[in-house]
């Protein structure tokens, strides 16, 4: 029997439909929370997890911790041990940061918005000049749309960024400056990639520049093309694969990368696309579990993955 | 046994098929609360947002 640890904050929707899915293909997880860990960073994968079970134990851990930085570290720790996670270390800390997902975006040559950082407020106020107005202002660490900043001219942009440096802590001075991308039809594009492939798609349409559906975006179907596909499936790649959503612009210029997420929330992308979402993350748990040496093995989602009556 | 919110007292029903550490809202007063147990329910605030929660 293959032993999965999840590993979570609480359960959000999303894990609860992983716990089905587990629980029809026969497997129990073992639910780890991120408050009841306290690793001996000396020593190594044979002490006890929460589970009591020791963490050599497990075939593969499943992180889904809300809290970035506790599950964050919690990979670094278990890659190091040699425990097999999903996603790995490498991919959380260049998605959980977006400088970083900017940068290893660009060394693989993926389309994407212009971005350019900045450490004080005056150069700060050059780089976007630079780029141009509007530009969005994005703290380097953060997610569901928080902090987000359209500056729309130079009063706004020295209003944004005096507020930064003034009220936030270290971690708001490092300034990433975004180009604004007036996106088609007023949506944008959330892809799900699971190992090589890119299983579906939404458009979040909102009247808001922000479509976040975390802000209220709405989400319908948005069909997987040849060309969306292989942005995805090299942009996933580019940032260390796994399990990922991505951020796609459409714009005059075609399509962009603008993020990507490595905990993804897909509660209400499973009913537009009709893809059951939740069960192709488990298929990919289980094959990375079942396979030592591959352990970002690709995943080929057939006709069972499709719903068969949407959630 | 029903349990009830810790901040406002009244009963709070739980949902078809719930599970250990999901959250659920008081349906008297809208606190947050996590499931901590469930046999028996047992219920707590839960976890204040932080600035590094996300997806």
């Amino acid at each position: 029997m293959m032993r999965v640890g999840l590993l979570i904050t609480h359960v959000r929707p999303e894990e609860k439909l992983l716990l089905a899915e587990f629980a029809a293909c026969g497997i129990a997880p073992d639910v780890i929370l991120d408050r009841d860990l306290a690793f001996d960073l000396t020593a190594g994968p044979e002490q006890l997890s929460p589970s009591g079970l020791p963490w050599a134990a497990y075939d593969v851990i499943l992180e889904r911790c809300v809290s970035t930085s506790r599950g964050t570290y919690a990979l670094a720790i278990l890659n190091a041990w040699g425990v097999r996670t999903i996603n790995t270390y490498q991919t959380a800390t260049t998605c959980g940061d977006k400088l970083l997902t900017t940068l290893a975006l660009a060394r693989a040559g993926i389309a994407q918005p212009r971005a350019m950082a900045a450490f004080t407020e005056e150069s700060s106020v050059q780089v976007i000049e630079q780029m141009g107005y509007p530009a969005v202002l994005k703290p380097v660490t953060g997610s569901w749309g928080r902090l987000l900043a359209r500056v729309n001219d130079r009063d706004a942009a020295e209003s944004v960024l005096e507020h930064r440096f003034t009220l936030g802590d270290w971690t708001q001075h490092t300034v990433y400056a975004q180009e604004f991308v007036e996106k088609t039809g007023g949506r944008d594009i959330r892809a799900f990639v699971i190992g090589d492939r890119t299983i579906c798609a939404i458009y979040r349409t909102s009247p808001h520049w922000i479509t976040n559906t975390a802000k209220g975006g709405v989400a319908s179907n948005c069909p997987v093309t040849p060309e969306l596909n292989d942005l995805c499936v090299r942009a996933a790649q580019a940032v260390g694969g796994g399990v990922l959503a991505l951020d796609v612009f459409e714009s005059e210029r075609g399509l962009s990368v603008n993020e990507v997420n490595h905990t993804m929330e897909f509660r209400n992308s499973s009913a537009p696309t009709g893809i059951n979402i939740a069960g192709a993350v488990v298929s990919y748990v289980m094959s990375v579990g079942a396979n030592p040496l591959t352990p970002q093995p690709p995943l080929h989602i057939g006709e069972g993955a499709r719903l068969q009556a949407v959630r | 046994m029903t349990p009830t919110c810790p901040t406002c007292d009244a009963a709070v029903p739980m949902p078809t098929g719930v599970v250990a550490h999901e959250l659920i809202t008081c349906p008297d007063c809208g606190t947050e609360l996590e499931v901590l147990t469930l046999s028996p329910f047992t219920l707590d605030l839960a976890p204040e947002v932080e600035e590094d929660w996300g997806e």
